[in-house]
């Protein structure tokens, strides 16, 4: 990777609604070039999306999250691949991973209640046919999401003026 | 019997000769008020590493509590004289030509005095970082100034160090990246100098704190040009480019006679750097150049930042190549430098650093650190615009 681009993309990362203009006066770059690049860049796929980082608790609007581990029998042919799409479609499933270890897949589970995250487990993800154990955990409490420290962030503890 | 006693009488005359440091007046300026934005802090705004503090924190757990080898660790040695095989090509003995010490503020001192009998001359360029001066006259050495002109981007101008140099100059003091202007100088530009130190026989203590932050093109270690490494004393630290600031942790690199001189003072007066800075810098140095790498790439964008933003303002100010500093001239101002950092301060709140505390050839210039929030630069440049609007 350039230079040029990994600047850039590390803009975008600590903050997704910076201006390309800002992006141009932060690296010296033409601010069409920066345009140029940030398109290329979303065409790829190297940047899948923009997303905003919300506590939701703090907002009121509380959900429960749920990590699931599954272990599955794989059919002929298929491999997980087809489990996981059938598992990733549901809009409840967060998130969907391949792991090794004890279990195959993990998947991140978000309802209202655990009432309802545990139905959905339940009816939905227990019932498939490929799926022989379940394993559910539910998050008590995030601390960080994806590199984001939801707590008050760490502070330096700076003089004001130091040589 | 009388028993008024006046302890300023038990004071030695140097210390009178010696002005407090100019930096500190505007501490205490900027201490008492409210939402101050602050362009004067010469540190890092990162937290060190995690995994540096967690190397640390698992040596404490681990009972490693004790003084080491006067030297430093055998281990930490190994790592930078690694470091410099591999980054410089240039090779120092871990055994004999490494003193691991407690900050180059230490090294600095300790390597002027190691060096310096009463009345030899020190050429320091200027404007220079404010320990120079005062550790040269600890030493009972003379500081003699050359100004590296703003013209020249600060780099220092051989032909004006060739006319500061006398029969009694012992040494040169060179500060590249700079604090306090940024200036760094290339391989021709140092051979340039590697030349004159050569003719007039003198010696180089040349402070390279800030030589992870170069930005543009590659650092040159003065050691590593020709024939130097026999009349240099290398300093760097960890502060800069690890964000360690406050374990306080630096090298000395020299020929071996002069780090045994240097380390006779050392092991008297520190005896040995703290033991857990010492493993956080080993764990720095084995693992922390990505992270490293990621926060100067930080700075690299705030320092466009800024260097564009001061220029928008009318402020001319060149584009430093190294170090986190801006130096802009406020010259058309009309203002003093101290004039123009002390009514900042008062009445936009922004802490700035007058070029004049930093010596000869700093007035009408100021520096402002670019080591802070990009949101807290922005802030700032406005502040600074409505500022000139004012006067």
């Amino acid at each position: 990777m350039d230079i040029e681009t990994r600047h850039i993309l590390e803009c975008l990362e600590q903050d997704a609604k910076i201006t390309h203009e800002e992006i141009a006066s932060l690296t010296g770059l033409p601010v069409e070039y920066v345009t140029k690049r940030i398109k290329e860049l979303e065409d790829i796929g190297v940047i899948r999306k923009y997303k905003t980082v919300i506590d939701w608790d703090l907002a009121g609007d509380e959900h429960v999250y749920a990590i699931i581990e599954l272990k599955v029998t794989l059919e002929r042919n298929l491999g997980y691949q087809a489990i996981a799409e059938r598992l990733y479609k549901f809009p409840e499933v967060r998130s969907v991973r391949l792991l090794s270890g004890q279990y195959d897949l993990s998947l991140t589970v978000m309802g209202k209640t655990m009432k309802e995250v545990a139905f959905f487990v339940a009816e939905k993800i227990s019932t498939i046919e490929q799926v022989q154990h379940t394993n559910t955990h539910f998050v008590l409490k995030t601390y960080k999401e994806d590199g984001v420290i939801l707590q008050e962030q760490e502070k330096v503890d700076r003089l004001i003026v130091s040589p | 019997m009388n028993n008024k006693v006046n302890p300023e009488n038990f004071i030695a005359d140097i210390m009178k000769k010696i002005p407090p440091s100019g930096i500190r007046k505007y501490f205490d300026l900027a201490s008492g008020i409210e939402g101050v934005i602050s362009l004067g802090v010469g540190e890092p705004d990162f937290v060190t590493p995690w995994h540096i503090r967690e190397a640390c924190i698992h040596s404490l757990e681990s009972g490693k509590t004790s003084y080491t080898s006067n030297f430093g660790l055998i281990e930490l040695r190994e790592e930078i004289s690694k470091r410099y095989d591999q980054k410089h090509f240039i090779h120092y003995d871990p055994a004999s030509e490494i003193l691991v010490m407690s900050g180059v503020s230490e090294a600095l001192d300790v390597a002027i005095r190691a060096i310096t009998n009463p009345g030899d001359e020190i050429i320091i360029p200027h404007p220079a970082y404010v320990a120079y001066v005062p550790s040269v006259m600890f030493a009972g050495g003379i500081p003699v100034p050359v100004v590296a002109h703003s013209e020249n981007n600060f780099k220092l101008n051989v032909n004006d160090l060739e006319k500061a140099i006398s029969n009694r100059t012992k040494a040169v003091i060179l500060n590249y990246p700079n604090n306090p202007t940024g200036a760094t100088m290339d391989r021709k530009d140092l051979e340039l100098i590697a030349e004159l130190v050569c003719k007039y026989n003198i010696m180089v203590i040349s402070d390279e704190v800030y030589e992870c932050l170069t930005y543009n093109g590659k650092h040159t270690c003065f050691s590593s040009l020709e024939g130097m490494k026999d009349r240099t004393i290398l300093l760097n630290g960890f502060s800069k480019a690890y964000a360690m600031t406050g374990f306080r942790l630096a090298y000395a690199l020299a020929p071996s006679p002069i780090i045994n001189a240097m380390m006779k003072i050392h092991q008297y007066c520190m005896l040995c750097a703290p033991v857990t800075a010492q493993i956080g810098a080993i764990e720095a140095l084995r693992n922390g150049t990505e992270e490293m790498q990621k926060m100067i790439r930080d700075y690299d964008r705030r320092r466009h930042l800024i260097v564009s933003g001061l220029n928008k303002l009318g402020l001319d100010c060149y584009e430093p190549k190294g170090a986190f500093y801006a130096f802009p001239s406020i010259k058309k101002t009309g203002l003093t430098s101290e004039e123009f950092a002390e009514r900042l301060l008062h009445e936009q709140k922004v802490v700035t650093i007058p070029g004049s505390v930093f010596g000869p050839g700093g007035e009408g210039f100021l520096r402002c650190s670019y080591a802070t929030s990009r949101d807290q630069i922005i802030e700032a440049l406005e502040r600074i615009g409505r500022f000139i609007e004012s006067l």
